[in-house]
């Protein structure tokens, strides 16, 4: 276990974000995040699941600041990220790097490698000399896994892995305080995606990295996080640390997502029930009260008319109004 | 049971096909053999390239036409390579039916579900539209759409991604085929709506005695549903054994090293 330093990295308080959006004929504001608060420690990674339509990819785009923010604070480094403008915000994104799922289409297709991962460093390491920069890009290279040979390839030359691999070299190379990753793995077939793992599980030894990791892969989640954030159709349904969240989930979604995940054992898969029937409501008429009693298992009257705070149970903070008692 | 189990409905043998390029000649797959029986499941797994939807397409006659095609495709003892289109009418979606991957690209985006799903039964059965429409709709019921009535007279982008695989489902089925094709038909679907659905697939199976071949990358997936599970890679079929043989004993070292990529989620029941 990291020791917790004593201010996080990143802090994140009462966040909300919405979209204008037309509904029977009206625009209306679609709440895609609400009242959305973490802690994100240095060194530390932070995942966070759930469907589709969960509002994962809207925080990742609020926190890199590529959507605009309706309300809540986004602590980074000690500033406010939300209040940077210009060349501050600009200086801020060397501290603040993304790893996107679709490695391919993330790369310019008409540079060479060598310049893709050189362009962050004229951006933001003008003072460096091209000599310098060339000895960086290698040394980067070989730390991702690939080869001197690669610079002078175009990224559809590369296979979906070692396009995956370039995006991570081209993350690292500014040596930012923080990763966001959304869905770096849900594009690649296993045995790649167990390799890519393995590199970031690597990277997080070696460079110490904060990630933000997005995915809807828990197994992954498991392997790559030390906390994890569940979100559910805009909302914080639970975060707990890695150990808590798999082995005492306390939220039925939690539980749900986790009883979902096929496993490679034909007897214990045949032996578990569906754990929950229906689709993530539309973010435009979300339910009232408790966003996800429209699908739980436990729900009653009560959930149909108060929000449930966050609050603790066991090692997880959890909203839900019947946690503990189910 | 056993005789029913033991009835050969498809047989491929020695299957190879080439994708002609304009550099080199592409071996999609390299003498296949396999049969499905009456009723049994049998999940392909394979990673990207590994041939699984191009058998998936030649058994349909979908192949493009410069694909050059050698072997033996039986369907209940018909030759199925070389069949003219028109021929193959008789058996796709009446005899084989195929669940598409994306349902957003395989369902027809101006079609109300219900136009979609009767035309499968007013085409090949020959009912009225009314006849056919009662039909389709019994159909959405069968899948468990919520509100079928509804549902009937949308449009697929009004349906989510969970749903129009349902869809897909029950155009597959209407047919009363008795094999069904299914390639990666969960992989775009969240785990929830997957368990959802491959535990409909199931039940379809149980209802209609169809046999279900499923095609996946996910050996999570092959685990659920599987009778047997054939291991492909780069157009070979690297190994065949009953699915709970493969999970214990994997025999071919590629099988070995697919199990073991897969991360084992064991804390959780």
């Amino acid at each position: 276990m990291k020791p917790a330093p004593q201010t996080p990295l990143l802090q994140v308080r009462e966040l909300r974000v919405s979209y204008a959006a037309r509904y029977r004929g009206r625009t209306v504001r679609l709440r895609a995040l609400d009242n959305v608060s973490f802690d994100l420690a240095g060194g530390h990674t932070l995942g966070v699941v759930g469907e589709s339509g969960s509002g994962k990819s809207t925080l990742a785009r609020a926190l890199l600041r590529l959507t605009a923010v309706e309300a809540g604070r986004i602590h980074f480094r000690g500033n406010d990220l939300l209040a940077l403008r210009g060349t501050a915000l600009q200086r801020m994104r060397a501290h603040l790097q993304m790893i996107f799922q679709d490695g391919i289409s993330a790369l310019d297709p008409r540079q060479r490698i060598g310049n893709i991962l050189a362009e962050p460093l004229q951006i933001f390491r003008p003072q460096w000399s091209d000599a310098q920069r060339l000895a960086s890009v290698l040394a980067m290279l070989e730390r991702v896994g690939l080869e001197a040979q690669h610079l002078q390839r175009f990224p559809h030359q590369f296979s979906g892995g070692q396009a995956q691999r370039i995006g991570i070299a081209r993350a690292l190379i500014v040596a930012p305080d923080l990763i966001v990753c959304d869905e770096p793995l849900s594009s690649l077939d296993v045995s790649i995606k167990a390799q890519i793992t393995d590199l970031l599980q690597r990277l997080q030894r070696e460079l110490r990295l904060s990630l933000l990791f997005i995915a809807h892969d828990l197994p992954a989640v498991q392997l790559l996080c030390d906390r994890v954030l569940v979100l559910y159709l805009g909302r914080v349904m639970e975060i707990a640390a890695r150990a808590a969240l798999f082995q005492t989930p306390q939220h039925p979604y939690t539980r749900a997502l986790l009883q979902a995940i096929p496993i490679p054992d034909p007897q214990r898969a045949r032996a578990r029930p569906v754990p929950i029937i229906g689709d993530i409501p539309s973010s435009l008429s979300p339910p009232s009260g408790c966003v996800f009693r429209t699908r739980c298992p436990h729900a009653i009257e009560r959930c149909t008319r108060e929000i449930p705070a966050l609050r603790r149970i066991g090692d997880s903070e959890v909203a839900c109004h019947r946690a503990g008692e189910i | 049971m056993s005789q029913i189990m033991s009835q050969t409905l498809l047989q491929i043998r020695d299957l190879s096909i080439v994708y002609p390029g304009a550099r080199a000649n592409v071996a999609a797959l390299c003498d296949l053999s396999l049969e499905v029986a009456a009723g049994e499941c049998l999940g392909l797994v394979g990673e990207s390239g590994s041939g699984k939807t191009a058998l998936l397409l030649a058994i349909l006659g979908l192949l493009p036409r410069s694909a050059q095609v050698r072997g033996s495709i039986c369907y209940r003892g018909r030759e199925l390579l070389g069949l003219e289109a028109r021929q193959f009418n008789d058996i796709r979606g009446t005899r084989i039916a195929m669940v598409f991957q994306d349902s957003m690209s395989a369902l027809n985006p101006y079609m109300r579900v219900i136009d979609q799903l009767s035309e499968v039964p007013r085409v090949h059965g020959g009912l009225s539209r009314r006849a056919a429409e009662q039909r389709a709709l019994d159909m959405i019921e069968a899948v468990h759409i919520g509100e079928p009535r509804r549902r009937a007279r949308q449009y697929p982008h009004e349906l989510s991604g969970g749903m129009r695989q349902r869809v897909m489902i029950a155009m597959a089925l209407i047919g009363e085929p008795d094999v069904v094709l299914a390639d990666e038909p969960t992989t775009a679907l969240d785990v929830t709506v997957q368990a959802q659905i491959l535990s409909l697939l199931q039940e379809m199976r149980g209802r209609t005695g169809a046999a279900l071949v499923l095609v996946t990358h996910d050996l999570g997936v092959v685990a659920q549903l599987a009778d047997r599970v054939g291991v492909m890679r780069a157009g070979q079929l690297l190994e065949q054994a009953r699915c709970a043989q493969l999970f214990s004993h994997p025999q071919h070292p590629y099988t070995q090293a697919l199990l073991r990529a897969v991360p084992r989620m064991d804390a959780y029941p």
